[in-house]
Parts: C-alpha cells; sequence; structure tokens
C-alpha cells in the first residue's frame, strides 16, 4: 500500500461528498454525504499513520468518528423535528430564517 | 530466512495489497458517485454502507485493524441504521425534485466541484508524501494496544472531552425527538365512544382478504367487486403515493371516499339488468 494513493481516493470521495451537499435537496441524502466526506478525511489520516509510522493519525481517526456520531444523532433529532413541524425533509423547504 | 526472501514475501504482500486498494477505490468510488445520482434516499443509504465497508477492508490493509471494526461496528452498524430508521419515518417514498430552485446551482457546483478537486490535488501533489513506513507490530497485533497507549495518555483530555460530547449529543437528541403530550390521552371509553359514534363500530376489513394478493398495500375486494379503501393503512396509503395494489382501479369504478362498497347506483343498474 501506499499513502499516495490513500491521500487521492480520499481527495475523490471528499468532492464527490461535497458535489452531494451541494446538489441534493433531501436533508437526509445530505447529511449522508458529509459523512462521506467525513470518511474520506479519515482515510487521509489512516495513510498519514502508516507514513509516519505512528498511530496519532488512527487516533484522530477514531475521534472524527466519535465526534460524527454525536453529529448524526442531533442532526437526525433536529431533522425529526423540522419534518414533524413542517411535513418535509427537503431543504428547500425550510426557509423561515431566509429573510 | 533470508533477506532476499522477507523483500520478495514483503513485495508479494505490497501487490497483494495494492491489487485490494485497486479493487476497492474502484468499488467505493463508483458508490459515491452513485449515492450522488441516486433520486431514492434508500438507495443513496445503500450506496453509503457499500462506501463504508469498503473502506473498512482499506483500513484493515493500511494497517488499522482496530478503526476497521470500529467503521463496521459504529459507521455501518449504528449510524447507517440510525439513518435507515430516520428514513422510514420521514418517508421513503420522498424524492428530490428535479427543479432547480437557485438558478445555475447544478453549473455552479459542478465548477466549484472541479475547483476543488483541482485544488485538493494541488496540494496532494505539492506535499512530500512519502512510502508507507515498515510493517510493524503496531500496525497489526499491537494496534490496539499502541491505541490505546496513546489516548489514554497524550490523547487523554480529548478523550474526555468527546465522553462529555457523547453525553452532550444523547441529551440533546432526546430533548429533540421529545414531544410534549398537550391533550389528555384517550381512555378507553373515550376510545369506545368515538367508534360507536363513528359509521363503523365493526372492525375494518383487513388488505387484501378476497384481493388476489395479501400484501399490505393491497385493497380489499367487497363482495361487489370494488376495492374498500378502509382495508388499508392510510399511512401505507400514503407512502405508496396514492397507487395502491398493483392494479390501481379506474377512478369511476372507486367509490369516493367511503369504500365501504355501498354503491347504489351500481347496484341498481346491475339488478335493473338482472330483472329481464
Amino acid at each position: 500500500m501506499s499513502p499516495a494513493n490513500f491521500v487521492g481516493l480520499a481527495v475523490v470521495l471528499f468532492v464527490i461528498g461535497a458535489v452531494g451537499v451541494l446538489v441534493r435537496r433531501n436533508a437526509l441524502v445530505i447529511f449522508m454525504c458529509v459523512e462521506l466526506m467525513l470518511n474520506a478525511v479519515n482515510l487521509a489520516f489512516v495513510g498519514f499513520a502508516r507514513m509516519h509510522g505512528n498511530l496519532d493519525g488512527q487516533v484522530i481517526a477514531f475521534f472524527v468518528m466519535v465526534v460524527a456520531a454525536a453529529e448524526v444523532v442531533v442532526g437526525l433529532a433536529i431533522l425529526m423535528t423540522i419534518f414533524r413541524t413542517r411535513r418535509s425533509a427537503s431543504v428547500d423547504d425550510a426557509n423561515l430564517l431566509k429573510y | 530466512m533470508t533477506a532476499g526472501h522477507l523483500l520478495a514475501a514483503s513485495q508479494a504482500s505490497s501487490t497483494g495489497s495494492s491489487v485490494t486498494f485497486w479493487i476497492l477505490a474502484v468499488i467505493s468510488g463508483v458508490a459515491g458517485i452513485g449515492m450522488v445520482l441516486a433520486r431514492k434516499a434508500v438507495y443513496c443509504a445503500v450506496l453509503l454502507a457499500v462506501v463504508m465497508l469498503s473502506l473498512a477492508i482499506l483500513y484493515a490493509v493500511a494497517g488499522a485493524p482496530f478503526l476497521a471494526f470500529v467503521q463496521i461496528i459504529v459507521y455501518t452498524g449504528a449510524v447507517l441504521m440510525l439513518f435507515l430508521f430516520v428514513l422510514m419515518i420521514v418517508g421513503v417514498s420522498a424524492r428530490d425534485s428535479l427543479r432547480e430552485n437557485i438558478p445555475g446551482q447544478r453549473l455552479g457546483t459542478a465548477v466549484a466541484a472541479i475547483a476543488l478537486f483541482v485544488l485538493l490535488l494541488l496540494v496532494v501533489g505539492h506535499a512530500a508524501i512519502g512510502p508507507a513506513g515498515p510493517a510493524t507490530a503496531r500496525y497489526g497485533t499491537l494496534n490496539v494496544q499502541g491505541l490505546a497507549q496513546l489516548i489514554f495518555t497524550r490523547y487523554v483530555f480529548p478523550f474526555e472531552a468527546t465522553a462529555a460530547l457523547l453525553i452532550t449529543a444523547a441529551l440533546g437528541a432526546m430533548v429533540l425527538a421529545h414531544r410534549e403530550r398537550l391533550t389528555p390521552r384517550p381512555s378507553q371509553r373515550d376510545l369506545s365512544r368515538e367508534r360507536v359514534a363513528s359509521e363503523h363500530p365493526t372492525p375494518l376489513p383487513g388488505p387484501g382478504v378476497f384481493a388476489r394478493h395479501n400484501a399490505v398495500d393491497f385493497p380489499a375486494l367487497l363482495p361487489d367487486g370494488t376495492p374498500s379503501q378502509l382495508s388499508v393503512n392510510p399511512v401505507i396509503a400514503r407512502a405508496s403515493g396514492g397507487r395502491l395494489g398493483h392494479e390501481p382501479p379506474s377512478p369511476g369504478q372507486l367509490p369516493p371516499g367511503n369504500g365501504t362498497g355501498a354503491d347504489p347506483g351500481g347496484a341498481e343498474t346491475e339488478r335493473e339488468e338482472a330483472r329481464p
């Protein structure tokens, strides 16, 4: 394995996730794309950890996973609340703070 | 075992790992693109599971067995299941609209994505990314011990902070998902009164009875051949987008709204025809 390959794949997945966040309207799918971006960064961390010969990168990736899990829990709860009041999961419909 | 043997073995294993990498890179890239393009949110979740599982295998290849298992257990096991649960509640049938609310959003996204890709590639290209370090036991059998040593010594403060974060997140989710009951809970007396007052004191017909399928979204056929809309749960009727069953009955065939099968006009005409 070579860390450069890992970082390259991480770049590709990160850009795919960013495109998904920008293009999609369903808030759940946007969340999934954010998860994809976090995973891409984790992949780069693991590759760098292997390159440097220590485990610090893996520890950081572990922390990223913990934070991502917490973020998903709160985010999905917010989504549920919005859906309960607005009957929609589309980000275009939540526009009360727009003006 | 000589040094030549060791070198050959390491080269063979590196060939194997690079083959694994390229296969998984293609799989995860294609699944990621499919996730962005899939119109149904459930397909997105399944494709995201594919990406996460291939990343878990990549972690294992890169010498992070602990992270590989955490990836499978936490991400694929917990986070994606949470996504699917919320998807089932929020509505499986909800599709993205194809209408562009912001003019030129797709074009702008394409330009921004290419710019971001080029920028990241330049950054990565300029960075001095060396070859992989030696495959010591820290990337294999002693991986968990090494991680534990780091987490509980150098990273002990962030570790405690994540504990606080997790508790806060759990509390926040409970507070956000909690719904205060504003009206008193209907008692059994209220429910039975309501039932007798309604036009249907008897239990509603089950789905699929006397129909050709017994699926829950297939309305039961009444003795006169009309489908009974009362036999299908309104939630399921809404989830299937109004098309109940596999053969949607024509609008003229459906009694409007009640679906009790009491179609006096139709019954009368049939009787009229049968009389002579």
